[in-house]
């Protein structure tokens, strides 16, 4: 029985979002998948970010992603994995204070518009109309109508249930070390727990992924960076806006629960933070602190219940791959998503669906997101 | 971490007559919802957690943390001892935001 369980149709190395979606998608087109997890489900990136799904200030390469996770898949979401995935779409608030914030706001809503995005900027008066309590200080905005959030919690196991449903297994508590070609296809996972098969392996393992492709000798330059997130207590509904700030003092929600969900950065993070642990840093959190009650003087009072942190996989050129490898046939992958992940998450697991079972994204134009995009400085 | 092989279940859920009782006081979980998630595929705590919300109100599972072991390893049929728990998190009791970001610049910080 142990022997059957360790060979599948399609070997996913990641039991995060994009693996546990990839999983369900796989299921309903009758591929079973084997999902290999060497913590928890969801434990990594899926289940650590402030559930933003937003296409505004999306690099244009992602973009068709985005758009298409926005106007086909989020709407209906819920009711597709029969759970609540709080998925509201009251738009993106992308908050300046000053004058090269607004430069820097209207650059990024010109690259959009021309992608095809409905976004514009809007003055600090119409942003307080949008969300009501914001200081004066907010001098203007970029507004993306068609942006919104949701809980990335929900998705993520509303995501890993229907994968279980659909026939798909899961093994947690087993880490991967490297990848085997077998006659020069990828098909064997090196594990601590011996050897798992497959046709088809789909490596979606944030930035551990990077060590494991490079057995196969495919290597993705990600580094990985870590961003924190406070959770407040819950508060009546006081605004329904995604929000972000041109500074990057702050971005987030607050939750259908009531509580305000708030993550960034301390500043310190790239020469701080590059090793294992997602450990809470003591200086970024209140840092974080000081940023929301300029932008939010009435949330001064509010308590903050906890903190945490996560890793981005962060790719050299700020977007990620979501690729067959030619040299290793057999092998997808699909990491390297810089911290925006979760918005685009349903719409990878559709491309990458497609990549396994037809060898081509069909629905999607993941074209710019190739493994073999990286080139020397000339 | 122990292997944990994850399937679809075969049988199906079965309620029992105190499936009503709350668990989870902040969050107001209760024992038939954790029975249920953990029938839904959950086999830890911070996927308990992370998927009802029980331990991430006020008391951040100072409270039900115990209770919820006690019911997570019946279901599984784990020693109490191995259901694992929750993620501690800073800060230990909630703290004004005010006060948490040091910027009120009438106090003398932390």
């Amino acid at each position: 029985m142990d022997a059957d369980f360790r060979r599948s149709d399609v070997l996913i190395i990641g039991g995060g979002i994009v693996g546990c979606a990839t999983a369900y998608r796989l299921g309903k087109r009758g591929v079973k998948a084997l999902v290999i997890e060497k913590s928890e489900i969801g434990a990594g990136g899926s289940c650590r970010n402030a559930g933003g799904v937003r296409q505004s200030a999306r690099d244009v390469r992602e973009l068709p992603l985005a758009m298409h996770a926005v106007s086909d898949i989020w709407p209906t979401l819920g009711e597709e994995l029969e759970i609540d995935v709080e998925y509201r779409q009251r738009g993106n608030l992308r908050l300046g204070k000053t004058e090269a914030h607004i430069k820097a706001l209207t650059a990024l809503v010109a690259k959009s518009v021309s992608a095809g995005l409905d976004v514009r900027m809007i003055t600090g008066d119409e942003a307080r109309a949008i969300c009501p309590h914001m200081s004066d200080e907010v001098a203007g905005a970029s507004w993306c109508p068609t942006d919104g959030h949701a809980n990335p919690l929900h998705t993520t196991f509303g995501f890993y249930k229907k994968a279980l449903e659909y026939g798909a297994a899961f093994v947690t508590g087993v880490t991967v070390h490297g990848l085997k070609k077998i006659r020069g296809r990828t098909r064997q996972a090196l594990t601590d727990d011996g050897v798992y098969e497959a046709d088809r392996v789909l490596l979606c393992a944030g930035y551990e992924s990077r060590a494991i492709a490079n057995t196969v000798g495919v290597d993705i330059p990600v580094e990985r960076e870590v961003s924190e997130v406070f959770v407040t207590e819950q508060r009546p509904p006081m605004f329904d806006v995604m929000l972000g700030t041109s500074d990057a003092d702050f971005y987030g929600h607050q939750s259908k629960h009531g509580s305000f969900v708030l993550g960034g950065m301390g500043g310190m993070e790239k020469y701080t933070s590059n090793d294992a642990s997602v450990a809470t840093h003591g200086i970024t959190a209140p840092r974080l602190s000081r940023g929301v009650i300029k932008y939010f003087p009435t949330l001064r009072d509010i308590k903050v219940l906890r903190t945490w942190a996560g890793h981005y996989d962060v790719c050299i050129d700020g977007v990620p791959v979501v690729d067959n490898v030619g040299e290793a046939p057999g092998l997808t992958l699909a990491f390297g998503f810089c911290g925006h992940g979760f918005g685009i998450s349903p719409a990878v697991s559709l491309a990458l669906s497609e990549l396994i079972i037809d060898g081509e994204s069909k629905s999607i134009d993941v074209s710019a997101l190739g493994y073999d995009r990286f080139r020397a400085k000339s | 971490m122990q292997r944990t092989i994850r399937t679809r279940p075969t049988l199906p859920f079965s309620p029992e007559g105190d499936d009503g009782l709350i668990v989870c006081r902040c969050e107001e979980i209760t024992k038939g919802e954790i029975r249920r998630a953990v029938y839904d595929g959950m086999r830890s705590m911070n996927e308990v957690k992370r998927y009802l919300r029980a331990g991430m109100g006020l008391c951040q599972g100072q409270t039900c943390q115990r209770l919820v072991q006690g019911i997570l390893s019946r279901e599984l049929g784990l020693p109490l001892g191995e259901t694992g728990r929750i993620r501690g998190r800073v800060p230990a009791r909630p703290v004004i935001l005010e006060d948490f970001g040091m910027s009120d610049g009438d106090s003398e910080g932390v």
